[in-house]
């Protein structure tokens, strides 16, 4: 059963997301995703991803807002109109409605016995759990058990997974991000104005300071 | 950008950033003990750099923060990560193994290599997004 804040909040990303279709104003529609990822982090929060939370509000109602304004501000304000077309319209609604059909599928919201909980998570669980423990008891204790497997041993057992356990993982994350940064500076920087660093805006500087 | 005139904008965006910064940081070197980590800390950090070169203008924002100092951190966060892993395959195990960063105790060892992994993982996240603003808003300059 839903908690009536889920409902609420379903209920304006839902709201949100019809509004940012229709509106015809790109700079109002950049303003509604940076909601939209907000609602977004709300329900994350709820559901005790608080990573995912801080990460879908500060990149989704942050910083890509700031980047679609940018993006704006080089290209249209308003969308370009065209005639109403009636094939998109259905293919977008069969697609939708195969994706909806596909989650009836998928397990319960917080279901023990889903099958992502039932292989590595718990035996990770159960390792550091261990490790844990058998810090509170005996301190000098290494983190050694019997299976042979190692713990690492810190409390926040998500840090664990992502830095330790799945170091290799993380690792190629970070270099998808250094080469996705990289064809960005590519694509889209103007060529480096080699003028020294004029003094820029005297009055500017002077009414930071 | 108009920005000079908005006084209101630009003293709490002032009094923010600071914050901001610091609940990056808090993020950054808390997470292993809390929510967060390196790519929830360089987010962070980098919405309060670009939050800060909307208000004052890049120019400013080019002073605070070098747009050249922000590309070398992509890579120096990246060779950190790795760096990592290097050192432990040369004290003999395999890579991103961190037991043996610290020769007495597993433990510390796994601490250390997180807490340097997620460091690296923090400064390129940061430099990535704050470069990524500086080639999209410095094509809008002229």
């Amino acid at each position: 059963m839903p908690l009536p804040i889920e409902i609420v909040l379903f209920i304006f990303l839902l709201t949100t997301a019809v509004v940012i279709a229709r509106l015809e104003d790109l700079f109002a529609a950049a303003m509604l995703t940076g909601i939209f990822s907000l609602l977004s982090a709300g329900l994350f929060t709820i559901m005790d991803a608080v990573d995912v939370a801080f990460t879908e509000a500060a990149v989704g109602a942050g910083v890509a807002t700031v980047f679609i304004l940018c993006t704006l501000s080089l290209t249209a304000k308003r969308e370009y109109q065209q005639p109403t077309r009636i094939l998109p319209f259905i293919v977008v609604g069969i697609t939708g409605a195969a994706l909806i059909y596909g989650t009836l599928d998928m397990p319960a919201y917080g279901d023990p016995d889903a099958v992502p909980h039932g292989h590595l998570s718990a035996k990770f669980i159960e390792i550091e759990e261990k490790a844990f423990l058998s810090q509170d008891k005996h301190a000098a204790e290494p983190a050694q058990h019997g299976s042979g497997e190692k713990a690492v041993g810190l409390p926040n057992i998500v840090t664990s997974i992502l830095a330790s356990y799945r170091g290799y993982d993380t690792f190629g994350e970070t270099a998808v991000i250094f080469t996705a940064t990289i064809g960005v500076m590519l694509l889209l920087r103007t060529r480096r104005r080699e003028k020294k660093v004029s003094p820029p805006n005297r009055d500017q500087m002077e009414t930071t300071s | 950008m108009r920005m000079r005139e908005k006084i209101i904008l630009r003293v709490v965006s002032k009094a923010f950033i600071p914050f901001i910064f610091l609940f990056a940081l808090y993020i950054q070197f808390h997470g292993d003990f809390g929510p967060g980590g390196g790519f929830q800390a360089g987010v962070v950090f980098a919405a309060g750099i670009i939050l800060y070169g909307v208000i004052f203008g890049l120019d400013t924002m080019r002073l605070a923060v070098p747009e050249r100092l922000m590309e070398y951190g992509i890579v120096l966060g990246l060779i950190l990560y790795g760096g990592v892993g290097i050192v432990s395959l040369i004290s003999g195990a395999n890579f991103l193994d961190y037991d043996v960063l610290n020769a007495h105790d597993p433990t510390h060892g796994q601490h250390l290599g997180i807490l340097l992994v997620e460091l690296g993982v923090g400064i390129t996240v940061t430099c990535a997004m704050t470069t990524i603003f500086y080639a999209l808003a410095g094509r809008g300059e002229k």
